[in-house]
């Protein structure tokens, strides 16, 4: 057998029938319908980190770190929060729970291109023609998965767009995309579930050949992800996709839209054990008449759903043990443009992070009175990705093999940012 | 000419000079079109194959690898059916193929494919397909926010792959079109749809970028705010080829005008620039510490056109037209474009951003081809020839004792000793198993069938989010594409035993023995018959569903769809 037998009860049946290749008797399983997912439970005491991915660079000189008094600001006003900060006046929400998320102000990045700004913002790595780094998805998924080998569900689940890749992890640590309604197509085989063993088991044997003819490492990815195919197919943990079991008030809570659906999905898979959810808010690239853009539209959605996220999962005591970061490629100029829009500025810009072991409540670092430069320490995307390993155990010590065996320290070396940590 | 000569012999303070001599020194002693178009694919072996052939040997040489031995001819089949129409090859082509005793019938399939008119249609919507993911996207065209008309794409592409027009004439249609967009459009040009959205947004700033990058290799997006990190951009730069889009304007192309249905059209009207300087109009832009700079249209290469910003006495973009078909990049672009489509890896990575910080794998071949291919007029379909007869397209994907070091996955640089594994695109799987099930002609009119297939494909774009309408494909070997082949509608269909359906064809079919029907499916989805222990398994599979022909059948095509050597390119 090529494909390894998964675990899980019911799939020991199916896989059962998948060990012999003539067995092509016996009863109909009952495949992914019976079981309750006791996913609260499964959840206990694991780490999973949530990426909250904004497409285009969103303006954080509007949002986290504004500047009343100097000529750059726009027309919003900071309000208190929670916090020991002040964020934008159309983050009511979002204020109220800031003593459970801190920004870091002082980020300085030199990848100004999207393309460019999104692969070293979730790899720790700039663009280098040779090689893929791994994501953050697959590098936190990979590391954490050890913790859960029960777990059916890909450990990297990108929801709404599409996240970085694997790089040389490989592709059985992609992204598993799926959109904010959960949805997964094709789930279902469309046939006795003895017949489809039975092809599996014919595939199998065919792979194999071609594999055993030795031409490169493709081939056997396309088995490993066929395994992970099954696994998911069988598995009633399944269940987490179904976002619309939620109560109306909570999707109320979260925003009935793609982005609020989307984190309320991630919680969902995180209670049932995912390592890793990354959700994508797009449409920050304001390069024009950015305000109303801002107030009217995107600023209402990220404040209602990050909210509801953070409260969410601190409610069900998920929090502490689950990271959340909040970024994009980069932040935006300080001056504002010819056509009342920001363009992509990487010199100084914020994220922000919260839950599993950072600390709440605060500020790290600072941008100058008119937001154009960081005062005193700056940190890069490996910093933050350091940061976001130590949040959730995982040793800085650890180092990956690229396919040609060169050493990479996992998120590049960075350091962590102390005052993150109690 | 003159505009060539003058731009090799630039002196090398600029940029892009000193690619030249890094890498390019042109022959100009050629003649350009003295070459007749049809008398291209010889009997015997064109130089040019040779001159591959020793170029990639000579870095074999170098490197103390000994490539992989011949692909079969089945192999070869399979693979050129795929590269130069987007399908596999149906059974009967194969046969005829593998049956054939000539010695030349390499380049006589070859020949066959790109110019009999019994292919026309398929090469040209292959490379339409191609082209259309590469100038307006996966997703371009396909919501209602935006006025691309997708069909219209691809009406104009179709046109230029089926008769052929040599690529500097495309390019040059495609920089400079006006027009509208849809086939519906009183004044449609289909041409006009790799610029209708990105002239009006942000100053141009996708235009500048997608010309620059797609028809020149060049990366100058990252110049718009600051000078490039690594090579040798200046900002001044960027803003000088934007100043060639200036005076572009797309009427009608917003979502609102979209959603009231109002016909689009792109356009050149006067530019007067932000000082009204009619004779001189110029731009401005943001230098990274605040201070404004200001730029007239240049091209890489430090040409100036005159800075008359009326239509009628200058037409910037026409002139940005010239330029670029002029410039040796235009040719390097699409030589290792077309290198890459075939091989797998380009001479450089990624294929569409060369310079001084990007050196190529193989420059001298580079340079060879670059030359050939504008020798021939930018003749698409004789590059091809020259590719895919060589040595190296010949290649078995099998890796040997003696170039296993030969791996771009491990960060070398391609080699070519051997044919680089890839998947299908998703395109390419789609029509492949329209031919295989033998369902053609049976969903209907070119154009339903495009719809049909462009709806299919949906499932698997997905957008980045930023303004630059990056996006990605899942149909990219991870669990949704499996699950798609395990279970998706498409393959119910190829899989079914409905009437007419190639299983049912083959159960009914009272000439064939049981065997022989396996062999056929064997054929159909891998391109070769099946080895003995794999015929003992289908046996297994029959006797499984009790001797019951047409069951066992769906289960092994079903099976043989779902393999690695058939989802790969190999």
């Amino acid at each position: 057998m090529l494909f390894r037998t998964p675990t899980g009860m019911s799939r020991r049946h199916f896989m059962q029938h998948l060990a012999s290749a003539s067995a092509f008797s016996g009863s109909a399983l009952a495949l992914g319908h019976t079981l309750q997912l006791n996913a609260s439970e499964l959840a206990r005491n694991q780490k999973s980190a949530i990426l909250l991915w904004m497409g285009g660079g969103p303006s954080t000189i509007d949002i986290w770190d504004l500047k009343p008094n100097s000529a750059n600001s726009g027309p919003f006003k900071p309000i208190a929060t929670k916090g020991d900060m002040q964020i934008c006046e159309h983050m009511p929400m979002t204020a109220q729970v800031m003593d459970k998320l801190s920004i870091v102000r002082s980020m300085s990045t030199r990848e100004a291109d999207h393309d460019r700004g999104r692969y070293y913002m979730h790899t720790g790595y700039v663009p280098n023609p040779n090689i893929e780094h791994p994501s953050y998805g697959a590098v936190i998924a990979h590391e954490l998965f050890g913790q859960r080998r029960d777990l059916d569900i890909p450990p990297f689940v990108a929801v709404g767009g599409s996240s970085e890749g694997p790089g040389f992890l490989g592709m059985a640590w992609a992204p598993f995309t799926v959109n904010s309604n959960g949805q997964v197509r094709n789930l279902n085989m469309q046939m006795d579930p003895e017949r489809f063993a039975l092809r599996l088991n014919a595939l199998s044997r065919l792979e194999k050949k071609f594999i055993e003819e030795n031409r490169g490492t493709a081939a056997l990815e396309h088995a490993k992800v066929i395994e992970k195919t099954v696994n998911l197919m069988s598995s009633q943990q399944m269940a987490a996709f179904r976002v619309d079991d939620e109560p109306q008030e909570l999707k109320e809570r979260y925003g009935q839209n793609n982005f609020g659906r989307g984190c309320m999905l991630a919680r969902r898979l995180v209670q049932a054990g995912v390592p890793f959810v990354g959700v994508d808010l797009g449409g920050w690239g304001n390069h024009k008449g950015i305000f109303p853009t801002l107030q009217n539209d995107r600023l209402p959605t990220l404040d209602r759903a990050m909210s509801a996220l953070v409260e969410d999962l601190d409610n069900r005591g998920l929090l502490q043990n689950t990271a959340i970061i909040w970024m994009g490629e980069f932040g935006r100029t300080p001056r504002i443009n010819g056509t009342a829009g920001r363009d992509h500025w990487a010199r100084g810009w914020s994220v922000v992070v919260g839950g599993a072991g950072f600390k709440g409540g605060i500020t790290v670092g600072a941008t100058n009175d008119d937001g154009t430069d960081v005062v005193g320490t700056s940190y890069s995307s490996e910093d933050l990705m350091a940061s976001v390993c130590h949040s959730l155990g995982i040793s800085l010590e650890t180092t990956f093999y690229s396919r040609s065996g060169r050493p990479m320290k996992i998120a590049n070396s960075g350091k962590v940012i102390k005052e993150l940590f109690a | 000419m003159d505009k060539y000569r003058r731009l090799v012999q630039m002196p090398c303070r600029h940029t892009l000079t000193s690619l030249f001599r890094v890498c390019f020194v042109f022959n100009l002693g050629f003649a350009w079109t003295c070459f007749a178009q049809t008398d291209l694919v010889h009997r015997g072996v064109p130089e040019q194959v040779q001159q591959i052939n020793q170029l990639v040997a000579e870095q074999w040489q170098a490197y103390n690898l000994r490539p992989s031995p011949p692909a079969s001819d089945a192999e070869w089949c399979r693979r050129i059916y795929l590269d130069i129409l987007g399908r596999i090859p149906r059974v009967e082509e194969l046969d005829d193929f593998l049956g054939s005793k000539d010695k030349d019938k390499r380049s006589q399939l070859v020949n066959r494919l790109l110019y009999d008119d019994t292919y026309t249609e398929e090469y040209a919507r292959n490379w339409t397909t191609l082209w259309t993911n590469l100038l307006i996207g996966r997703t371009g065209g396909t919501d209602n926010n935006s006025q691309i008309s997708r069909e219209g794409m691809q009406k104009y592409l179709r046109d230029s792959f089926a008769r052929n027009k040599p690529y500097h004439r495309m390019v040059y249609e495609l920089v400079t079109a006006t027009g509208s967009p849809a086939p519906r459009n009183a004044n449609f040009n289909g041409a006009v749809n790799f610029l209708i959205d990105k002239v009006n947004m942000d100053d141009a700033a996708q235009a500048t970028a997608a010309t620059t990058k797609t028809f020149l290799g060049l990366q100058v997006q990252c110049t718009q705010c600051h000078n490039h990190p690594f090579n040798e951009w200046k900002q001044d730069k960027y803003w000088e080829i934007n100043a060639f889009f200036r005076q572009t304007r797309a009427r009608n192309a917003g979502r609102r005008a979209a959603a009231m249905n109002e016909t689009a059209e792109l356009v050149d009207v006067d530019y007067r620039g932000p000082a009204g300087i009619q004779d001189s109009a110029e731009i401005y832009y943001d230098l990274r510490n605040g201070e404004v700079a200001v730029a007239y249209p240049v091209f890489v290469d430090g040409t100036s056109i005159e800075r008359d910003g009326r239509v009628d006495v200058v037409n910037r973009r026409q002139k940005l037209g010239e330029l670029i078909v002029e410039s040796p990049y235009l040719g390097m672009t699409m030589v290792n474009r077309t290198w890459a489509h075939f091989l797998g890896y380009g001479f450089t990575k990624p294929v569409d951003d060369m310079g001084p910080h990007n050196p190529p794998s193989h420059p001298e071949l580079l340079e060879y081809l670059t030359n050939e291919f504008r020798k021939y007029d930018y003749d698409l379909r004789s590059l091809i020839t020259w590719i895919v007869l060589s040595q190296p397209y010949a290649l078995s994907s099998k890796i040997s004792a003696g170039n296993k070091s030969d791996d771009p996955l491990l960060g070398e640089t391609p080699k070519f000793s051997r044919f680089y594994v890839r998947q299908m695109r998703a395109e390419e799987l789609y029509e492949s198993l329209v031919v295989a099930t033998q369902a053609e002609g049976t969903q209907g009119s070119y154009e339903e069938q495009e719809r049909q297939k462009n709806l299919w494909l949906r499932q698997f774009a997905s957008a980045f989010g930023t303004d630059e309408g990056d996006e990605t494909t899942t149909f990219n070997g991870t669990i949704p594409q499996v699950l798609m082949m395990f279970n998706g509608e498409l393959m119910r269909a190829a899989t079914s035993s409905d009437r007419g359906s190639l299983i049912a064809r083959l159960a009914n079919n009272p000439r064939l023995k049981d065997r022989d029907r396996f062999v056929y499916l064997f054929k159909a989805g891998l391109s070769r018959t099946p080895t003995r222990d794999e015929l003992n398994l289908c046996e297994e599979i029959l006797k499984i569903n009790r001797g019951n022909q047409t069951e066992a059948l769906k289960d092994v095509w079903w099976t043989i769809l779902n393999t690695n050597e058939f989802i790969f390119n190999h």
